[in-house]
């Protein structure tokens, strides 16, 4: 208000310094504007301060996809004529890379909150009941796919080894090197299973032999496949993307 | 012109003035992060040049988009708010007949249409200013609908699903970007508009 009046008498006083203080006020504008767009994206990006900025962001927007997270909001399921045909490979290697995982010799690991700590051998996880699903795998690039995944309920699982289900997360260790954790309320949704089937086959190495979380609430990247080992903690876990800067609740 | 004769009249309100330019920095930050989040996967034969994306890759990129969203959706609510509460849009965009924004573009093309007036709006910058308001709504549901394809499934499904949202998405921003070029383009024309948009006042005849 002081402001204002002061302007205005200061406009009735002198015209010409107003306009001159305009002309200076418009001409720093248009020059800060211009250093602005002189910045290129990545050297903006990698300056600490903005980083700090997107990390804290990233971290609120975590919170927020907990809270948004519906535990009895299905994601939608399709007819088996919905299903993409090839379905697409992805990982963070090329396909010549792809794991082979010895089936014989394979023991899934636990370790962390977990009562029975027993490794599970692949006849032994095939003999517990399985479920099916006709779901959209939606990738952080944008892309989607419709697959089916068959196995075991992953809150069935979890009962079963006496998991502390109060704990914050579950994270994953792969043959591939790879390595992610998902929130606890995502682990016990009635969608997310313990995989060891793709279109009715035995998961091929490409998409994850021996065995892939399949959690349709969440992007692709958050569906580990070869998985080796796993552990129920209270301390976050973070993972392989997870760690360069992706979203870690990743949830659709 | 005499100094006698001219005195300052408050033409744009300062939370419009607020709005307008934090909206500025929300489009720009969504626009050219977004352009990178699209060359990821892109919906068509092309991609955008990265040296105008933001973010330097994917992950930053979604940072940014994912940062600014809150910019962009707390600052048009507030925008929203008060052109609904206090009349404003009633005042400054309505009414909008179509055939004075079709007669008042032609007039555009010829470089007859005049703004001498800046606290009015021709019937071209109504139609242009609420196509903008359009986008930006029609990109903030598309958003939420590529964003959480689960969890709002319900906004998806009117979206046109996960991928019906994505061409969506993209084709709202074309536009809006379109008229937001056009609309530099004619702050250009109408160089006075420009800090008029920063002070809120102009000169007008005693």
């Amino acid at each position: 208000m002081k402001k204002r009046s002061m302007e205005t008498s200061l406009a009735a006083q002198s015209p010409a310094l107003i306009r001159s203080i305009e002309r200076r006020l418009f001409l720093k504008r248009s020059l800060s504007l211009g250093a602005l767009a002189l910045l290129s994206g990545c050297e903006l990006t990698d300056d600490e301060g903005v980083q700090k900025m997107l990390t804290g962001m990233s971290r609120w927007n975590d919170r927020v996809q907990g809270w948004i997270f519906n535990p009895h909001k299905l994601a939608p399921e399709y007819p088996e004529s919905a299903i993409t045909k090839p379905f697409p490979f992805n990982a963070y290697y090329s396909e010549e890379e792809i794991t082979e995982v010895d089936g014989k010799s394979y023991r899934l690991e636990l370790s962390g909150l977990i009562r029975d700590k027993k490794p599970w051998t692949l006849p032994e996880l095939y003999a517990l009941p399985q479920t099916s699903q006709i779901t959209r795998h939606i990738c952080v690039e944008g892309w989607s796919a419709i697959g089916k995944w068959s196995g075991v309920r992953f809150s069935d699982f979890l009962a079963r080894i006496g998991a502390d289900t109060t704990a914050k997360y579950v994270g994953f260790e792969c043959a591939d090197d790879y390595s992610t954790s998902i929130d606890m309320a995502t682990a016990l949704h009635p969608q997310t299973l313990l995989t060891f089937r793709f279109a009715d086959q035995i998961l091929p190495p490409k998409y994850g032999f021996p065995m892939k979380l399949r959690i349709p609430t969440k992007l692709g990247f958050k569906n580990p496949k070869h998985i080796t080992a796993m552990y129920v903690t209270n301390e976050y876990p973070g993972g392989y993307w997870e760690d360069q800067g992706y979203n870690w609740f990743s949830g659709s | 012109m005499e100094p006698t004769q001219t005195h300052w009249v408050e033409i744009h309100p300062l939370i419009v003035r607020v709005t307008h330019w934090v909206n500025a920095l929300a489009i720009l930050i969504m626009v050219t992060s977004g352009w990178r989040i699209y060359n990821a996967s892109p919906l068509f034969r092309f991609r955008f040049p990265n040296e105008i994306t933001l973010g330097g890759w994917l992950a930053g990129a979604l940072q940014w988009h994912f940062a600014a969203m809150w910019l962009l959706v707390l600052n048009g609510l507030v925008y929203v708010t008060y052109g609904i509460v206090s009349g404003h849009f009633r005042r400054k965009l309505l009414p909008l007949w179509p055939r004075a924004v079709l007669h008042d573009v032609l007039e555009a093309f010829r470089g007859k249409l005049v703004h001498d007036d800046l606290s009015r709006y021709n019937a071209a910058q109504r139609a242009a200013y609420l196509a903008i308001i359009f986008c930006l709504i029609v990109l903030v549901f598309t958003g939420l609908a590529i964003w959480k394809p689960v969890q709002f499934q319900e906004v998806a499904a009117i979206m046109g699903g996960y991928e019906g949202a994505r061409f969506l998405h993209f084709g709202a921003m074309a536009l809006m970007v379109f008229i937001v070029l056009v609309h530099i383009l004619m702050v250009i024309l109408v160089p006075r508009s420009f800090p008029t948009m920063i002070t809120g006042r102009t000169r007008r005849a005693s």
